[in-house]
């Protein structure tokens, strides 16, 4: 398959460029910031949903597009872009491809509807340590009759403030399972966190939650594949908003750099930061190939699409830590005052980073999977 | 009029398969371990093997020498479509190129798009047969990564150009029959505008070359001399005083083969040697943590390299190209191949220092490494990529 977009995927990325910069660009996100941290704008919310985003990677037969993850991955490029606030990461990429992969054909029926008509949010709840990783888990679930009871911390839950169910990664018996688990069950408590992205995430405490058996995500599926196709959509879709971040932080550079004067001349003229200034793009190069590569692995089913996942978020990682930070330094004095905007995709940058894992666990897991 | 018969692409591909088996040579199927172990053809042709012989003259018989040319200059007048085919086939069996040329890879496609007919009749099916040895005249001694201030003179006597100057870099000058050179025609133009390309027989009164040995070793680098050479009038190519046009399509074109694209050759991967060499530890992890980040690093970036050719290639097809990118792909390509052969020296530790004193067979790891540090200044430094993509795709002002 060409490693390019198709007309459609392109005309779907055009219609977000056009959407986002105007209804979502950067200045919203800066207006959320300043009252009071709010979470997302909901007419944008529903603007989204009006264009089928929520339903772009929900399958045919529960009324969704069936569009593919490289069509959402356009979308979050742009969102990255514009650093446009709204539940698409956890309700969407996250939640409703729990969802998606999950054979619980009950669920699926219930809980579809919601989600694309953006009426309610699902919200990923995985990481329990400072890092991510997916193979320990000590939330616990046990099975008491013909309920689960779950018992453990969940800490960087993307919107599990205003989430109203949550997929819950536990341990079962040694082997693991994925539960959604209503917002509102006895015994959760949920501690809102403003990280430095602006964004709000929840720490969720669980304590002897009870949930049903009919909840479980995977029924005869294997909870360890499930994760790991869960965990490829993440790496991937993550390393997509990444992407749009590090395209947007270099234009916006670049463009400085075309303006700003000092000793009399443009400062792009010296030879010193057009290097610096190509680096980048040669690095932003390599970014898109492996962005779009780890995402059409996912819509076809490649069986090294989780390689390529590592690989993306790696890359994407790395190259966003280098390219934001460099971003700053070529802004000079401006980079590091708030009311410049660029400071805001540094922060993003982190954030994004160390969501679903940093550069060095995806090279150790790179290093694991070729047996050295 | 010939009517063609029409023949499908995949019974191409079976046709093409079964000639390679049946025609290539097993041992024209092994790895080249020195380019000297390559057919040259040129005045003085000499064939390293009855194999080497065999597999020149079945390819030019069957006209895959040079198989995408047309058929007037000697080319088999294959469809892009039946080349790529031809080339994927010839790799799958390790088939090694019949004849190795800067006249098929260089010189050739200067002719076609800028000599006259007369030009291309005359001089590119003689490239096809291999009859001549091309060797390309670019840098001197004070213009490298500023070419255009070139030196070298060509003064107009009437019927021919008389020439003057010295070249560097010229690689196998000594052995080779005619050199393609970029001169000097006007001195009182800017230096681009004074600038024209020609053709000059070596064996002309006044040339002379001498080899230039590399941190490596030996090498195919020679410098070459012109004192009052008299070239005639007919083998200028293209408009007088327009030969940088033909010299920046050239670079672009050397560029890309510098950086990899169109390269055939799978590379070992370096895990895979460093499995081999290494002590790993109980898990079967590298023991050196240090190293085997490296090594995650760099294969991490090489991979997702292979993919960004692949991704320009299918863009260019949609008609969605930057020529520039070329110098991208020199750039982050060459850089690579250096980082490759530092790690297989860390890799290789104390083991890899060895020189030996039979250069043939000797220290080959670090001959290589050392080779490799060419990889960034030649077909034009680093910086000089960054210059060009600083201005033309990010469009970064000059002073």
């Amino acid at each position: 398959m060409a490693l390019i977009i198709t007309e459609e995927q392109k005309m779907l990325k055009d219609s977000a460029t056009e959407l986002l910069s105007v209804k979502a660009p950067i200045s919203q996100m800066r207006e959320l910031r300043d009252s009071e941290y709010s979470p997302f704008n909901k007419k944008l919310w529903e603007e989204m949903v009006n264009m089928g985003w929520t339903a772009l990677t929900v399958p045919e037969n529960y009324n969704g597009l069936d569009f593919g993850f490289v069509g959402l991955g356009q979308i979050l490029e742009e969102t990255g872009r514009n650093l446009s606030k709204s539940p698409l990461i956890s309700s969407i990429l996250l939640g409703a491809s729990a969802l998606r992969l999950s054979d619980n054909e009950a669920l699926k029926v219930k809980l579809f509807p919601g989600l694309m008509e953006g009426t309610s949010q699902l919200a990923l709840a995985i990481q329990e340590g400072k890092y991510h990783q997916s193979s320990i888990f000590n939330t616990q679930a046990i099975l008491k009759g013909d309920k689960y009871v779950i018992n453990g911390s969940k800490t960087m839950v993307i919107d599990g403030t205003t989430a109203n169910f949550f997929v819950v990664v536990c341990q079962v018996d040694g082997n693991y399972s994925l539960f959604i688990v209503d917002a509102n069950s006895n015994g959760i408590k949920v501690s809102k966190k403003i990280l430095m992205d602006s964004g709000s995430y929840a720490d969720i405490i669980f304590k002897n939650v009870e949930v049903s058996a009919e909840n479980q995500l995977n029924i005869k599926l294997d909870g360890r594949l499930l994760l790991d196709q869960l965990m490829t959509i993440s790496y991937s879709g993550i390393s997509a908003e990444l992407l749009g971040i590090c395209k947007q932080a270099f234009d916006i550079t670049i463009q400085y750099l075309k303006e700003r004067q000092q000793f009399g001349v443009i400062i792009g003229t010296y030879q010193a930061l057009q290097h610096r200034a190509v680096i980048l793009f040669s690095e932003i190069e390599l970014c898109k190939s492996i962005v779009l590569k780890a995402l059409q692995a996912i819509d076809e089913n490649d069986t090294d699409a989780l390689k390529y996942a590592h690989l993306a978020k790696a890359k994407l990682c790395k190259t966003a830590k280098l390219v934001t930070n460099e971003a700053i330094q070529l802004h000079g004095g401006i980079g590091v005052t708030d009311d410049a905007d660029i400071g805001f995709y540094l922060k993003r940058a982190r954030v994004a980073k160390q969501l679903f894992g940093d550069y060095n666990y995806h090279l150790d897991q790179l290093a694991k999977i070729k047996g050295y | 009029m010939e009517t063609k018969i029409s023949v499908s692409l995949s019974d191409f591909r079976t046709e093409t398969r079964a000639w390679l088996e049946a025609n290539c040579p097993e041992s024209m199927r092994q790895p080249v371990r020195d380019p000297f172990d390559l057919f040259w053809g040129g005045r003085n042709a000499k064939f390293n093997s009855e194999d080497q012989r065999l597999w020149f003259e079945r390819m030019l018989e069957k006209k895959w020498v040079v198989p995408y040319w047309e058929a007037k200059y000697g080319g088999g007048g294959l469809t892009s479509d039946e080349n790529n085919i031809l080339t994927q086939e010839m790799t799958r069996l390790g088939c090694r190129k019949p004849l190795y040329s800067f006249g098929i890879s260089m010189l050739g496609p200067a002719l076609l798009n800028f000599a006259s007919e007369d030009q291309k009749l005359h001089y590119l099916p003689q490239i096809v047969e291999g009859k001549i040895w091309w060797c390309q005249g670019y840098s001197e001694p004070n213009a490298g990564s500023d070419l255009a201030s070139l030196q070298t003179k060509a003064i107009d006597k009437g019927d021919h150009y008389e020439i003057t100057g010295s070249k560097v870099w010229t690689s196998y000058a000594d052995k080779s029959d005619w050199i393609f050179c970029l001169v000097r025609t006007d001195f009182n133009a800017t230096k681009h505008n004074g600038i024209s390309f020609i053709l000059i027989d070596m064996t002309s009164k006044g040339v002379s070359t001498r080899p230039i040995k590399l941190i490596s070793g030996k090498s195919p680098f020679c410098e070459t001399f012109f004192d009052g050479v008299k070239v005639p009038k007919e083998n200028l190519i293209g408009n007088l005083n327009e030969g940088w046009t033909i010299a920046k399509y050239l670079l672009t074109h050397e560029r890309q083969m510098i950086g990899g694209i169109g390269e055939t050759d799978v590379k070992k991967e370096v895990h895979t040697t460093a499995l081999e060499k290494l002590s790993l530890n109980s898990s079967g992890a590298i023991s050196d943590g240090v190293l085997r980040n490296q090594i995650s690093d760099f294969e991490m970036d090489e991979e997702i390299f292979d993919l960004t050719i692949q991704r320009v290639t299918d863009e260019a097809k949609t008609g969605n190209n930057s020529g520039a990118l070329s110098s991208f792909f020199k750039f982050y390509g060459t850089e690579l191949n250096i980082a490759r052969h530092e790690l297989l020296m860390s890799i290789g530790g104390s083991e890899a220092l060895f020189w030996g004193e039979n250069e043939k067979k000797d220290g080959d790891l670090a001959r290589k490494f050392c080779r490799s540090k060419g990889n960034s200044i030649e077909g034009g430094t680093s910086e000089i990529q960054l210059n060009i993509i600083s201005k033309l795709i990010l469009g970064l002002p000059t002073k």
